[in-house]
């Protein structure tokens, strides 16, 4: 079991421990529902330092990034960055990822370099066929291993986060990212970015500096009542938002057009992405399955796999995600149906033990 | 953990206690430990007879949902009303007192024999490690 640099820390708080994605992470530190509503309405930090990163470089960087990612990432400026999913050949998805648009300090003459965030479960299969791609002049290194994630979210994490750079995060927009100076450490990625729909950062540092990037921002919070968050809130939180978690609601044969991400899916390209034309079929397929969020009353979890009924009993899907939603105290979910489905006020059944019990099909996010 | 001498176990980790021909069941503060904040139990049970070892009632934690099973044949006389939603709806009593406030129901056994299956505090701390 890996650990990240912050493994005794989280011991020491008294977190529970879990294995996830190969790394033993915090689930916890208290409490998940008031972990999750500290990030709504104040501020969290999380250690995320088990997703993975990688660098590519070089004079034909665009173009392999291009050939695995769905988005087009020929519109990124240098300091942004975009969300996308990398394509298998089927068009399926490999992995859901960011891609960032990085400097070129460290480039030859003519040369472009991209960082690839990719999530920790899929390191090696992505890395793999990544590789398997590249035809091009470029290099991919995998630096998912020596590299940390803080994730600091929440309406007053600019704030906090302010206290302890010179860099105006007020300027950097959603989605763009800075490199700089922050609690005296060099060449911290600042991020516009996160999992939770919440605001905030995201701060890519090298594992050595973990510790202390992550004892200034605890030392600074406190006069915010920063609460560290495990990744039991993290799922709460992006469930919410109707983010999609790789392996729960999107895996290796999901399409990107039945997972609500038309709009990260630019075919049109040059080059275009692997498995482009499946991805063109299936969307002129009026009959495909789609990815719907629902509601309901009581008390009940609806819970991945559980089986989506319409009103007759028959079954027409199955959920992906499911929680009780700590900001509207009902239980929400995702699931796929069939696209006659779709539409918001449609009645549907969920599968819980023995009980059929109704829920109400509404638009994404839920929050 | 917790585990009271003077309590019978299962190895689906729930307590017993003992009251003459009645027995109050709770789950153990290993499992609440497990499950983490329970925030909902649903035992529509109440005046049912129930063989051992079937479910009598299910618990919804935030990350998990765990079925609740009989450990003696008999019939539920009561849900715990601090815990039932429509009377004290404090689920969480379970993790904060999963011996005291937090116990689930009691039933009236039916088959003293089926005592003997139970599992003292030590067997059950052998069981859980």
């Amino acid at each position: 079991m890996k650990r990240t640099p912050l493994y005794d820390t989280h011991v020491a708080l008294g977190a529970k421990m879990v294995p996830f994605a190969g790394y033993d992470m915090p689930l916890k530190y208290d409490n998940i529902i008031e972990e999750h509503l500290a990030v709504r309405s104040n501020c969290g930090i999380f250690d995320v330092s088990h997703m993975g990163q990688f660098i590519i470089k070089g004079k034909e960087a665009l173009n392999l990034v291009q050939v695995v990612s769905s988005n087009d990432a020929s519109v990124l400026e240098i300091g942004a960055a975009q969300y996308s999913a990398i394509m298998n050949a089927e068009g399926g998805i490999v992995d859901d990822m960011i891609v960032y648009r990085l400097d070129e300090d460290q480039c030859s003459e003519g040369e472009q370099a991209f960082m690839l965030v990719v999530n920790a479960s899929n390191i090696e299969k992505d890395l793999a066929w990544i590789n398997e791609n590249n035809v091009f002049d470029t290099r991919v290194i995998n630096i998912s291993y020596h590299t940390g994630l803080l994730a600091i979210q929440g309406p007053n994490a600019t704030n906090l986060l302010q206290e302890l750079t010179d860099i105006d995060l007020s300027e950097i927009e959603f989605y763009h990212f800075k490199k700089g100076i922050f609690a005296g450490i060099e060449n911290v990625l600042i991020s516009a970015t996160g999992y939770t729909g919440a605001g905030g950062f995201e701060l890519y540092v090298d594992n050595e500096n973990m510790l202390a990037l992550w004892n200034a921002i605890i030392e600074k919070g406190q006069a915010f009542e920063l609460k560290p968050v495990g990744l039991g809130a993290r799922d709460t939180l992006r469930l919410e938002k109707g983010y999609v978690l790789y392996g729960n609601d999107i895996n290796d044969e999901t399409s990107p057009i039945v997972a609500g991400l038309n709009w990260i899916s630019k075919p049109d390209k040059t080059p275009s992405f692997r498995g482009v034309d499946h991805f063109r079929s299936l969307k002129a397929n009026k009959n495909r399955e789609i990815l719907i969020g629902f509601k309901m009353d009581g008390k009940r979890i609806p819970r991945h796999g559980y089986e989506i009924l319409d009103m007759q009993d028959n079954v027409i899907g199955k959920v992906t995600s499911g929680a009780m939603s700590p900001s509207l105290d009902i239980p929400i979910g995702m699931g796929y149906v069939p696209r006659s489905f779709r539409k918001p006020g449609t009645s549907i059944q969920i599968q819980i033990g023995k009980k059929q019990m109704e829920a109400e099909i509404v638009k994404l996010p839920f929050v | 953990m917790n585990t009271p001498e003077n309590l019978k176990y299962t190895k689906e980790h729930e307590w017993i206690r003992i009251e003459d021909d009645h027995a109050i069941i709770g789950i153990t503060d290993f499992a609440q430990s497990e499950l983490g904040e329970i925030v909902y139990v649903e035992v529509e049970t109440v005046g049912e007879t129930i063989a051992k070892d079937e479910v009598f009632g299910t618990v919804e934690a935030v990350k998990t949902t765990s079925d609740l099973y009989m450990p003696l044949s008999g019939e539920i006389v009561e849900f715990n009303p601090k815990l039932d939603e429509n009377d004290g709806d404090q689920p969480d009593l379970i993790n904060s007192e999963p011996y005291g406030d937090g116990w689930i129901i009691k039933i009236k056994f039916s088959d003293p024999e089926e005592l003997a299956s139970l599992m003292s505090s030590e067997e059950y701390v052998e069981l859980i490690g």
